[in-house]
């Protein structure tokens, strides 16, 4: 019997390394040893009830485990073979416990693709991953196709780039091969830095020999022996994990010279990001890897022409290299069956924000909004009403109601004003104020923008002031207008990516949300009470019993009133933090 | 020769592949706005960072505006220059960058030369629309260059010319976003860098970012004192750029116009730099011929190639990189230093003036000059030999706001004896100049033959780094040239390593040599500019009837009067130098 | 520079000398370089950075260019115990800005700085991927997830007694 422990960085927050180590003195003391392993695999995705165990062969999912429950897990399912279950998942409509997780909503509509392998094996035990068809594929390409026989395969399956601007893979491959040169090189961007997005490191962390084996094969269609992986230095765990792979692979004889006695040599380097989103771009990447600021260049030349030391370079994302074995393995007519016409296969959302189910899921392109939030993410949390949902991190846009019947895919949701992106999804609900999210947003590129063209330097810092006289009601009906404008120029004149969608959230939210944009600017009030020059909090009178809950929590002492007397809030003083309203319990705090 | 044809506004062009919209359109007199693009055909610096995003066009079948400074011309191409879109965008981009700048054009130093302000003009800005924060940083005033980076837009101009061509590399953009700006390392204020003031920086910002220290109001004040006797000397390079402050084409020599302006402001000696760089290839030439005479004699000890240095932004280059090869170097100090060591001493005393109540000025291309007057050694009792040094530009203003009309002047001469010069002075002021000067003194004290053929053409051009061989009567004596530090580096490298083959060799910082200086008018990015200065120079030495060093006659007076021989105790101690090691010095200071 | 020149220890810079050796001492490696800088002295003062400079033939300027870029290089010294928020959008509309406003109150410092006696500094971060616990914060290497306003002070109260 296995027991699978998520190792994932979200449910290792909830303690799930304590908990890995009780089972495993549980199963110690209890003298199991040579029947049941207990065993740390990568994310399951379902990072809301973390931590995750999962029971082998039976597929027993357990939810939100703590290590103080490893002696009962040991004790019941492990010795008596009885569930415990008080542990189970329960669905939250019909109340039910559910043992499998292939039966729970948030799993239902999935097909794991990228993730096929997170949380099923070790990701520190090749052995694990040879055993789940690994190194399989490099195999085949490598002992039994020409390069031009892997690419075709590529490019048949339709597969586009999942890094957010949605390349054909195939095509890039095609370019980058023909490009002749005494060294080329072959390059993972794992940089992944959308706030609220965290699939790469998922994959990293969970299957970091897929990548490693994708490495391979790409490198060996366009004829590179070198691979480097550009990672955030901010996820450590992905990285000692690389370290461990590329560490046996290396041992296998998977990654060095005459791979497999195919004559052909491939090793692979790690570089390290250090926090910088634009890095993200292909061409700011290679100058940061090569220990320059992480500055874009204009294109052409393209990476493919002149990459890393000026040498034709292919750079794909995480996700896009996990999908390349199976589309190996499985070959081009079965992954391009899956998907719209368009945008084939699977994408890895990020699910997070004001839902039920926060976490990793991989759903089919042409998969909707709605079935993706309200299946799987299980609805929007304390039964609020749904407003939107952003897509693409700050380079997307926040998609409504309306949008939420199209089927998502590269295209139409750029149609929609939004995008792919790397695939962060952030749901929000009637408390949200989208000109503050919009605010936001730009408050993450103006940080992030690397400063090189005018109009995503300075364009970026002024949208992101005018946006803060909004919410502060100080801007003018006209301010909307050169608003719009302004953001249409960043849009069409800025050098890289980061720039030319850092204004979609502002462009978005206004299509989409004018009627907000209005209420701050003409009526000075902010519709969801998030903007706090715009609220304030009151006490609503003859509500309020005088508990004294709200002047004890007020961290400024603004509240004043005696015990059983009607207390008054001090507007002066008062800093709009919401400890009172949080604290009360006689909904006797208003924000008006 | 690849040819592609495509349409910028309806009109048909043919190009070389590889051509970029930008230079399709000029082809066809369309000239596209930037900021930030310049193209130094001539030095083959082309700094094309994308960055202004003030050149965007329209092309057909394109989602967003193409840069036209980097996007190429493709085959049937269709490209529209002012549309509404294109129109609305650059204008929009030039408030947003204008937003982020002070408003205080009317004081600015660079007023009426600045590129972000014609551009304003051009388009018509009349206000802002977005008014926000503006960047602010703390101005930094060292003893040549001001940095005011409030006025900054990021063109990066100066961050190329800083570590491409010069590769003194103390200019980096640091920070990111609104507040990235170009600086020196924690940004520290220049004059605590290895900043070698050679001022290229200045000459391509395109605003009052980087300027010089403006030194006329000390002059103003100098020649308002009744008690001061105040001398005057200018560089070769500045009669060959003057005239474009006031209009005249490039490459107009303006010597006797100067001469007059200068009598106008009230100097009481208008002199010659020439004069002194005469007396440069005395010094520099005996030492030259000293050394070589050895070197050839089989004496090992002796220390060759031997480089020129007259040029401080060299010398300050050198000091920062190469302390362990400060014997290499000739002891020669710079023109603006001879003659402010011998108008002092010399001039003085045949006037009757004492040492302290001599002012003495130097209008220079350079802004190192600045600098370079400010240094210790060249200070007696605390009276420096040069007192201020002031650029060609501020000449021109200096004549601007005296009122007087610069164009109707009468050529002038200068006064005696510090005025005469020959040809070889005057081809100082461009690269090879110094050199070419010393051969043909060089050769004849050398073969005690009479050089015929004074036009070394092999040592003139603008190649970065050449060589040439100059037959001393049987003796082949190799010559290297380098201008641009760069360039300098590289030669000094191979020295270093034991692999240069040249028994001499001229540097000059700045591309061209002092034509190209930091202090001279700008070229605003037209480096046919200082072709056309180069020129000038070599016509005036046409022009002269004595064309080598050792035939002035003032300079003959001056060792049979005062100084004995080139090399003589008092020539030592007036006219040669010695130099330190900044390396250390550096750690020190920190 | 009127400041005061920091003394570092000869033993770290030996080590940093030896990073830039195993790092064959080229210039492309200049950010490599730089995470290790960091790991051996916590952080990466002039001085640090000079050293660098030296030792990997690039100006000095340069590698201010590249520290001054990236936010994971820190020219301040952290806190013994560096609070990390994420502000990443989950977070965010999960109330990170309301806990981070909270620690910035208590504390009394702005993002990026440290407090005066050296025991806490705070610092934003993007998303940590710890989604499902929003809004996160990190106390060195531990995290606490689902934090409240209410929370801050007890997280603070763990750190009282380590002193």
């Amino acid at each position: 019997m296995h027991m699978l422990v998520c190792g994932g960085t979200g449910c290792r927050a909830s303690a799930s390394d304590m908990l890995y180590e009780s089972l495993k003195k549980e199963v110690q003391d209890n003298n199991l040893e040579n029947e049941v392993q207990v065993v740390t695999t990568g994310c399951f995705g379902f990072c809301e009830k973390g931590p995750i165990v999962k029971m082998i062969p039976d597929n027993t999912f357990y939810v939100s485990v703590e290590p103080k429950d490893a002696k009962e897990l040991v004790a019941e399912h492990a010795l008596k073979g009885r569930k415990v279950n008080r542990l189970l998942y329960v669905d939250p409509t019909n109340k039910e416990q559910i043992s499998d997780s292939k039966h729970m909503g948030f799993y239902k509509k999935q097909i794991r693709i990228a993730l096929r392998n997170c949380g099923l094996i070790n990701p520190e035990n090749i052995e694990e991953y040879l055993a789940a068809d690994g190194y399989e594929a490099m195999g085949k390409v490598l002992l039994e196709m020409t390069p031009e026989e892997a690419i075709k395969v590529v490019l048949d399956s339709g597969l586009r780039g999942r890094g957010g601007g949605g390349f054909p893979t195939g095509l890039k491959w095609q370019i980058a091969s023909k490009n002749e040169a005494d060294q080329k090189y072959v390059v993972c961007n794992a940089d992944e830095g959308d706030p609220g997005a965290f699939m790469d490191r998922s994959i990293l962390e969970g299957d970091p020999h897929t990548v490693l084996e994708a490495m391979v094969i790409n490198g060996y269609c366009i004829g590179a022996t070198k691979g480097l992986i550009y990672i955030r230095a901010e996820y450590p765990l992905a990285i000692q994990r690389l370290k461990i792979a590329i560490g046996q692979a290396r041992e296998f004889g998977l990654l060095g010279t005459d791979i497999l006695g195919s004559g052909f040599d491939f090793d692979v380097e790690i570089r390290y990001g250090a926090g910088a989103f634009v890095c993200g771009e292909e061409t700011a990447l290679i100058h940061s890897m090569e220990g320059e600021r992480g500055e874009p260049t204009f294109k052409p030349p393209f990476p493919a022409q002149s990459g890393y030391l000026g040498k034709p370079t292919n750079v794909n994302n995480v996700e896009t290299y996990a999908n390349i074995p199976v589309i190996i393995n499985k070959g081009a007519e079965w992954f391009s069956s899956i998907g719209t016409e368009k945008s084939k296969g699977t994408k890895v959302f990020a699910l997070a924000g004001k839902i039920n189910n926060v976490g990793l899921i991989e759903v089919p392109m042409g998969i909707t909004l709605r079935e993706v939030i309200y299946e799987i993410g299980g609805g929007i949390k304390g039964g609020k009403k749904f407003k939107a949902v952003q897509t693409g991190g700050p380079s997307g846009g926040c998609l409504t109601e309306k949008h939420l019947d199209i089927p998502i895919d590269f295209d139409n949701l750029i149609a929609a004003g939004s995008m792919m992106g790397s695939g962060g999804m952030i749901v929000m609900d009637e408390d949200d104020c989208m000109v503050a999210v919009a605010k936001f947003y730009l408050e993450f590129t103006v940080e992030e923008s690397c400063g090189k063209c005018s109009p995503c330097r300075v364009g970026n810092k002024r949208l992101h002031e005018q946006l803060d006289l909004i919410t502060k009601g100080k801007a003018t009906m006209e301010d909307l207008d050169k608003l719009k404008n302004l953001s249409n120029v960043i849009k069409d004149t800025s050098l890289c990516g980061l720039g030319q969608t850092s204004p979609n959230p502002v462009l978005s939210t206004m299509e989409n949300f004018y009627d907000e944009y209005v209420a701050h600017v003409t009526d000075h009030r902010c519709p969801s009470g998030v903007c706090k020059d715009l609220i304030r909090y009151e006490v609503i009178a003859e509500n309020c019993v005088g508990c004294t809950a709200c002047a004890r929590n007020c961290p400024v002492n603004c509240i004043s009133g005696e015990r059983k007397q009607v207390h008054l809030i001090d507007q002066v003083l008062c800093i709009k933090c919401g400890a009172c309203l949080e604290k009360c319990k006689f909904n006797a705090i208003a924000v008006i | 020769m690849e040819l592609i044809k495509l349409t910028i506004d309806n009109r048909t062009v043919e190009v070389e592949k590889g051509t970029t919209i930008f230079h399709a359109a000029k082809k066809l007199g369309i000239e596209i706005p930037t900021l930030c693009y310049m193209n130094l055909k001539d030095l083959n610096i082309e700094h094309k960072p994308g960055g202004c995003r003030i050149c965007v066009v329209e092309v057909e079948g394109r989602r967003n505006l193409a840069p036209s400074c980097a996007t190429e011309c493709m085959e049937g191409m269709v490209v529209k220059t002012h549309t509404v879109r294109v129109l609305n965008a650059r204008r929009t981009v030039l408030e947003l960058i204008i937003s982020d700048h002070p408003f205080d054009c009317l004081i600015c130093a660079k007023s009426g030369n600045c590129d972000l302000q014609s551009l304003a003009i051009k388009l018509g800005v009349r206000d802002i629309p977005f008014q926000g924060e503006k960047s602010t940083y703390k101005p930094d005033f060292s003893p040549a260059i001001i940095r005011d980076m409030d006025k900054c837009i990021m063109c990066r101009r100066c961050e190329t010319m800083c570590n491409d061509f010069q590769t003194v590399g103390v200019l980096s953009g640091i920070n990111r976003g609104f507040e990235a700006v170009v600086a020196p390392a924690f940004e520290r204020d220049l004059d605590h860098s290895e900043c070698t003031y050679c001022g290229q920086c200045v000459a391509v910002c395109p605003t009052g970012a980087l300027t010089e220290v403006d030194h006329t109001k000390n002059v103003i004040a100098a020649l308002s004192d009744s008690k001061k006797t105040v001398v005057v000397q200018t560089a070769p390079a500045v009669r060959a750029a003057l005239g474009e402050e006031f209009g005249l084409e490039a490459g107009t020599l303006v010597t006797g116009k100067m001469v007059a302006a200068l009598r106008q402001l009230g100097f009481d000696y208008v002199f010659d730099t020439d004069f002194a760089a005469d007396l440069t290839i005395m010094e520099e030439g005996t030492e030259l011929l000293d050394r070589l005479t050895r070197h050839l004699g089989g004496d090992k000890e002796v220390k060759l190639p031997i480089l020129t240095s007259c040029c401080p932004g060299w010398v300050n280059f050198f000091e920062y990189n190469y302390p362990d090869m400060m014997d290499v170097p000739s002891t020669a100090r710079s023109p603006q230093q001879m003659f402010g060591a011998i108008a002092k001493t010399y001039f003085a005393e045949k006037i009757n003036v004492k040492r302290e109540d001599m002012v003495v000025v130097s209008i220079m291309p350079c802004v190192a000059k600045k600098y370079e007057c400010t240094r210790e050694e060249f200070a007696t009792d605390g009276n420096p030999d040069v007192d201020f040094s002031i650029s060609t530009r501020e000449l021109a203003h200096f004549i601007k706001s005296a009122n007087i009309n610069f164009n109707a002047l009468p050529d002038e001469d200068f006064d005696k004896p510090l005025g005469e010069s020959t040809g070889a002075a005057v081809i100082f002021g461009t690269t090879g100049g110094v050199i070419e000067a010393a051969a043909r003194t060089a050769y004849e004290l050398h073969t005690g033959k009479t050089l015929e053929k004074v036009d070394f053409e092999a040592l003139r051009g603008f190649d970065g780094i050449r060589s040439a061989s100059v037959d001393f009567d049987g003796v082949d004596i190799k010559i290297g040239i380098a201008h641009g530090l760069g360039n300098a580096r590289k030669m000094l490298d191979d020295v270093k390593a034991g692999r240069s083959e040249f028994h001499a060799i001229e540097i000059m910082a700045c591309p061209g040599g002092c034509i190209g200086g930091g202090g001279q008018p700008l070229h605003h990015g037209d480096s046919s500019v200082l072709r056309a200065r180069a020129k000038a120079i070599y016509s005036e030495d046409e022009s002269k009837v004595l064309r080598k060093s050792h035939e002035n006659p003032s300079i003959i007076k001056l060792y049979e009067e005062y100084l004995g021989k080139p090399g003589s105790e008092k020539a030592h101690h007036l006219l040669h130098t010695h130099y330190f090691d900044k390396k250390s010095k550096q750690v020190l200071l920190d | 520079m009127t400041s005061v020149k920091l003394k570092l220890k000869e033993s770290d810079v030996q080590k940093l000398k030896e990073v830039a050796k195993s790092f064959n001492n080229e210039a492309g490696e200049l950010i490599n370089v730089l995470h290790k800088a960091q790991e051996i002295f916590g952080y990466l003062p002039a001085e640090v950075q000079e050293v660098v400079a030296q030792e990997l033939n690039v100006p000095v300027a340069k590698v201010y260019g590249v520290v001054t870029f990236y936010s994971f290089f820190t020219m301040l010294p952290r806190g013994r115990y560096p609070i990390s928020i994420c502000t990443g959008t989950a977070c965010y509309v999960r109330g990170a800005e309301k806990v981070l406003d909270e620690f910035k109150r208590i504390l009394k410092i702005p993002v990026g700085e440290t407090t005066s006696d050296g025991k806490f500094s705070i610092t934003c971060l993007r998303c940590v991927g710890a989604c499902g616990l929003a809004p996160v914060v990190m106390v060195g290497d531990k995290t606490y997830g689902r934090v409240t306003t209410d929370g801050v002070k007890d997280i603070l109260k763990e750190y009282d007694t380590e002193d």
